[in-house]
């Protein structure tokens, strides 16, 4: 793995290996001291060119929590603003010595253009493009799924997969890079997907892909979801005629409480609610389902830190990197030794322990 | 280079031994004086003019008539640092063209007399290739009021096809105006067909391509409603329409449609359009950017079977050079067009000759005859016949090469064929029985009369 640009092109093998990596970053943060020397020395750049203060500080707590060296370029206010082109910006970082280049952008497909030009060097991490995708996004979540699952089956997470999990992504399809994303990785993890949404937000094409397409909630519940979850939707969609009111909306694709309490009396009892957030209360999704024990949107978030951890650990001193992976399976070895719900097996070192993973 | 002086008599007599007349039996081609001289199996020394005509042996070579573009972008006047009419014209002498129209969306728009003379005044300096100027059909192609129409027509440029290429006249009433205005001078409107609101933000095909690429969709009905409007306009009315850039298999079937209910519809597909589809934007290369979008297999394989029924007449290059800057960034960020002229012979003999679809002498058709017909050429697209005008090239059929874009002769780097081998050469293009190109290089260009600079059309005097 030499970027992580989509979850499209992302083999199962490299999914398990970032998310059974990730269980062990899991564990660091726990930690008291939640520091690893990984990455020291590394610098790692931010490269922002549309808001998102979550995943912004989410990759920079992980940057940081490996040690690195993190820059963050927010390309409003910047020579970015001024007309500067993504390939001056990228030769400029490349320039500073950049060695990972984590990157928000609006245009679709701009982390695969850093990737395949010889602008820059350094390792991409799609950190979501326009409607493409967010793989880091797809990765925590199907990171959640997997923690849930495994604890459904009284195995541990590391080394799983989905298989046979049916989760429901509802909301706007069409302009969401998280569904895409999920679509693809929860395919490769084995999962059942099902989309639900109006017609008008489900791109032309979406029949090809590897999922089940609904234009009924209560339907989709009624048949049985383990996971369902809700995309955020804009409120001014409503404008371009996506469709009629928000009201309409959330009675037709919102989870409200109505449909909280049918998971009750359709007897999932073990259904979870995710949201990759920032959330609508009220639009897609109701307060008492946001706020209810069902949902996993705070730990979504919590476990967004450890596979962003993972990513750039695998990026950055992955199997080429012998030196710096040394120095994360010492530490990590020592915070094993402390830390009781650290699997000690894996801990041991992130690139000898998933030999066995080609059988899924 | 020689001299422009020793060539103001546009050099002497040629005689092109062996070539393949139109794919046809082999023959001799004598050029004198601007006009094919003579033509016959074995051109013997007492026929005049072959004792001194420079010999050039077309063993192996296919003769066509110049080919003719109905659909150029020159960028001059405003947009020099994209391509002048000299480098242009240049290409597309080297691509095998002895004419080409230059569209409308320069900088001022080309929607005036005297802008349209200037770019005729600038193709005759440059001497490569006839240059037609195509006017605009609104004032500064913003879609709501007619140029001058006849002020165009009736210029030095004799202006005959008008396009607000790039965009779309998309307005019912305004397309039914121009329709029937441009029947008072046997004009054409060349429709760029798109729906503007159903193409908003369009960034590539609609379909599986975009869907898994989130990029937004430029759906083929965008292209087939206004098609299919047009058509029924151009009957209600009784006019001339041509499509531009036809891309899709539904607009095959509407103008297939329309043709058997006799309207006067002629279309043009690109070579790009016949060989690339969506699948080359995964690679989100905005080299593969352009407009209408590049489309599935089955649209290709739709288009190369109308152009060979004649369902579509011609191959228009759609050449659109840009400057590196505008395609070396997001493909959201990037100009949409691809270069053309150096590389459409060869294209479209892969994509229709080596497929079988097509022989040379539909070749010379679709790329010479009904072009000059639409944009009422006099000159060009002619028989290769003694005592027509000798615009002629020579292509090497069995030559293979590669595509490099840094050694084009035109200004835009953005060719979607760099790197692929293409079959087919241009060895020779003789403008106005002046050779242009000789040995696949450029020669010197045709020099006109210095009365011509400021004189009529092609092929006219006044």
């Amino acid at each position: 793995m030499r970027h992580l640009l989509s979850t499209e092109d992302l083999s199962l093998h490299n999914a398990i290996r970032i998310l059974d990596t990730a269980e062990e970053m899991a564990a660091v943060g726990e930690r008291e001291v939640k520091k690893l020397p990984a990455l020291r020395g590394r610098t790692v750049v931010n490269l922002f060119f549309e808001d998102s203060t979550r995943t912004r500080i989410s990759f920079e707590a992980a940057a940081k929590r490996l040690s690195a060296d993190v820059i963050n370029f927010a390309a409003k206010g910047s020579s970015v603003s001024k007309g500067e082109s993504l390939k001056d910006t990228a030769q400029t970082l490349a320039a500073m010595g950049a060695d990972a280049v984590v990157i928000r952008h609006w245009a679709s497909g701009a982390p695969h253009r850093l990737a395949a030009t010889d602008w820059i060097d350094a390792a991409v991490i799609n950190a979501g493009d326009g409607t493409h995708e967010h793989p880091t996004q797809a990765l925590l979540d199907a990171f959640t799924m997997r923690r849930h699952w495994s604890k459904l089956a009284g195995t541990p997470s590391a080394g799983a997969d989905l298989k046979g999990m049916r989760v429901a992504i509802a909301g706007d399809v069409l302009h969401s890079r998280v569904a895409r994303s999920n679509v693809w990785l929860l395919r490769t993890l084995g999962a059942e997907v099902t989309l639900v949404a109006p017609p008008t937000l489900l791109p032309i094409g979406v029949e090809k892909w590897p999922c089940a397409v609904s234009f009924d909630l209560d339907e989709t519940l009624a048949q049985g979801v383990d996971a369902m979850m809700m995309l955020r939707v804009q409120g001014e969609r409503m404008n371009a005629s996506f469709f009629p009111t928000t009201r309409e909306y959330s009675r037709r694709w919102g989870f409200d409480d109505n449909r909280l309490r049918a998971l009750d009396s359709l007897g999932l009892k073990d259904t979870i609610i995710m949201h990759p957030g920032p959330m609508n209360r009220g639009l897609e999704i109701s307060a008492a389902a946001a706020d209810s024990p069902r949902s996993t949107v705070l730990a979504q978030v919590r476990n967004g830190v450890s596979v962003r951890m993972a990513a750039l650990y695998l990026l950055l001193s992955g199997e080429n990197r012998e030196p710096a992976a040394a120095a994360v399976s010492a530490s990590a070895a020592a915070s094993a030794a402390a830390s009781s719900d650290a699997p000690a097996a894996h801990a041991a070192n992130p690139n000898l322990t998933y030999s066995h993973q080609e059988s899924h | 280079m020689a001299d422009q002086h020793q060539n103001a008599d546009n050099s002497g007599a040629h005689l092109i031994r062996g070539a393949s007349i139109l794919g046809g039996a082999a023959e001799d081609l004598l050029i004198r004086d601007g006009v094919i001289a003579a033509r016959g199996r074995h051109l013997d020394a007492d026929v005049a003019g072959v004792r001194e005509a420079t010999v050039i042996d077309a063993a192996g070579l296919v003769a066509l008539p110049g080919m003719v573009d109905i659909h150029t972008h020159l960028r001059e006047p405003g947009r020099e640092d994209a391509e002048t009419v000299e480098t242009g014209t240049r290409a597309a002498a080297l691509g095998g063209y002895t004419a080409v129209h230059a569209m409308a969306n320069s900088t001022p728009v080309a929607d005036t007399a005297g802008v349209v003379e200037q770019v005729l005044t600038l193709g005759r300096t440059a001497g490569w290739v006839d240059v037609r100027p195509v006017g605009a059909v609104t004032v500064g192609l913003a879609g709501e009021q007619l140029a001058e129409l006849g002020a165009m027509a009736d210029s030095r440029a004799h202006v005959r096809v008008f396009s607000d290429d790039g965009i779309c006249v998309h307005d019912p009433v305004l397309m039914r105006r121009a329709l029937e205005y441009v029947k008072a001078f046997d004009g054409v409107v060349a429709q760029h067909a798109q729906e503007p609101r159903l193409t908003a933000g369009a960034q590539m095909n609609e379909g599986e391509v975009s869907a898994v690429l989130g990029l937004a969709g430029w759906p083929a009905v965008a292209e087939e409603s206004i098609i299919a409007r047009d058509v029924l306009l151009a009957q209600h009315v009784g006019s001339r329409l041509h499509v531009c850039h036809v891309s899709t298999a539904g607009s095959v079937e509407i103008i297939r449609w329309a043709k058997s209910r006799g309207v006067n519809v002629t279309a043009e597909v690109t070579p790009h359009h016949l060989w690339l589809t969506d699948e080359l934007a995964r690679s989100y290369d905005p080299v593969y950017k352009v407009n209408p979008p590049l489309r599935t297999d089955a649209d290709v394989q739709a288009l190369r079977a109308a152009l060979a029924d004649g369902t579509i007449d011609v191959v228009g290059t759609d050449h659109a050079p840009h400057p590196s800057e505008h395609k070396e960034c997001e493909w959201a960020q990037a100009a949409m067009g691809m270069t053309g002229l150096e590389t459409a012979l060869s294209v479209v003999q892969h994509t229709m000759i080596e497929t079988g679809l097509m022989g040379w002498e539909d070749f010379a058709r679709v790329t010479s005859t009904a072009p000059a017909a639409i944009g009422r050429v006099q000159d060009q697209g002619r028989p290769l016949e003694a005592g027509e005008p000798a615009n002629v090239i020579l292509v090497d059929p069995a030559a293979r090469w590669t595509v490099d874009p840094s050694k084009m002769a035109t200004m835009g780097r953005n060719s979607p064929f760099a790197g692929r081998e293409l079959p087919g050469k241009v060895v020779a293009t003789f403008f106005k029985g002046h050779p242009t190109v000789l040995d696949g290089k450029l020669n010197t260009p045709y020099r006109w009369p210095v009365d011509a600079l400021d004189a009529g059309p092609a092929g006219r005097r006044p």
